[in-house]
């Protein structure tokens, strides 16, 4: 399964959700699909995108949150996982691309390609709805159910470690945060 | 515990006065009163975090979606939080409100304390993160607001450093 597949099998049912990616080939494969002004990708700072979508998720429950985070991210901010649990937004969906694998630093295998299981762990930190998955259809709905189910869930889809070419876009760091706070203060 | 109630209460009236509503902390023996009074205040969402850089990602989260928040941290908890102040709240122009105990300074005896009390000015000024400090009860109210006015209108981070003369009642 590639992440890109599974990108473009839930690109429409993000038309209206608050999305925050991790850097990398998950930004710069979304991107490859289609900006949009309610899309956010943290270039840095890995392991923050679950806590930026904890934030907005607390902020504006009316607003269903989606995270698109990766192995790497989640290995780097475990702790995060616990503060998601204890504080349960339920309108928040946590899907981890689980490649096993530093990709875009030159593909170094993470501790998940040795069997650290992260919907064990998250399902372990007491997120209430996790799962793992392996095929696209499988995750799509999955995805789907999650966003239905009105609960936080944890979604680790697992993929081939394959990107883009390139992870630098034509879109701005900072363009992309004021379009999106924007995007959040008038939706 | 001679942590001092009367000026935590006027550091959390000066929080709310300036429109906080979202707190984000990890304990520390100083911060106990403020994050009780989060706690005890329906008007307030408090985070309890596992680890301060956590908290970096939140209020990003917390600003971008229209919240004010704080951070409430030991300085050793700042050193934790430096490559998230870097780069997330700097690198994306986040304004984030820091109020920071600067644990191991004058007074201090906590042997575990005092390496990060000696190193906490020269960071922040490394990271050009403009700081006040928090001696007197009297400083309370106008520095906080004047914190969180620079750090709003220049969309970066600033640091309030909470001291021992104002937070410990008996030294």
């Amino acid at each position: 399964m590639q992440r890109i597949d599974c990108l473009k099998a839930v690109y429409p049912a993000l038309a209206d959700k608050v999305v925050v990616t991790i850097m990398g080939a998950v930004a710069a494969e979304l991107q490859s699909i289609g900006h949009r002004p309610n899309f956010f990708y943290l270039q840095h700072a890995m392991g923050l995108a679950s806590s930026m979508g904890l934030g907005i998720a607390l902020s504006r429950p009316e607003k269903q949150v989606v995270v698109f985070d990766g192995d790497g991210s989640v290995l780097m901010n475990l702790g995060g996982l616990t503060t998601l649990a204890r504080y349960r937004p339920r309108n928040l969906v946590h899907v981890v691309f689980d490649n096993e694998s530093l990709l875009s630093v030159g593909g170094f295998p993470t501790a998940t390609s040795t069997g650290s299981d992260l919907a064990g762990i998250a399902a372990a930190a007491g997120i209430p709805r996790t799962r793992t998955v392996t095929g696209v259809d499988e995750f799509s709905n999955a995805f789907s159910e999650a966003l239905a189910a009105g609960d936080l869930t944890t979604l680790v889809a697992k993929v081939e470690a394959v990107g883009p070419s390139a992870y630098v876009t034509d879109l701005s760091l900072l363009e992309n945060r004021y379009q999106f706070q924007r995007f959040l203060k008038d939706g | 515990m001679p942590v001092s109630t009367a000026h935590s209460r006027l550091i959390y009236d000066a929080l709310k006065a300036c429109g906080i509503r979202l707190v984000s902390a990890l304990p520390e023996t100083w911060l106990v009163h403020l994050i009780r009074m989060a706690e005890d205040d329906p008007e307030m969402t408090l985070v309890r975090l596992a680890k301060e850089e956590e908290g970096v990602g939140i209020s990003a989260g917390a600003h971008l979606a229209g919240t004010k928040s704080a951070m409430l941290m030991q300085n050793h908890g700042f050193l934790a939080s430096i490559n998230g102040i870097v780069s997330c709240a700097q690198l994306y122009r986040i304004p984030l409100l820091m109020l920071i105990s600067h644990r191991g300074d004058f007074g201090e005896r906590d042997p575990w304390q005092t390496e990060g009390g000696g190193v906490t000015e020269h960071l922040l000024r490394a990271l050009r993160i403009p700081f006040t400090s928090l001696e007197h009860p009297d400083h309370i109210a106008k520095r906080i607001a004047k914190a969180q006015t620079l750090a709003a209108s220049a969309h970066r981070p600033v640091a309030v450093l909470l001291h021992r003369d104002l937070m410990w009642e008996d030294t």
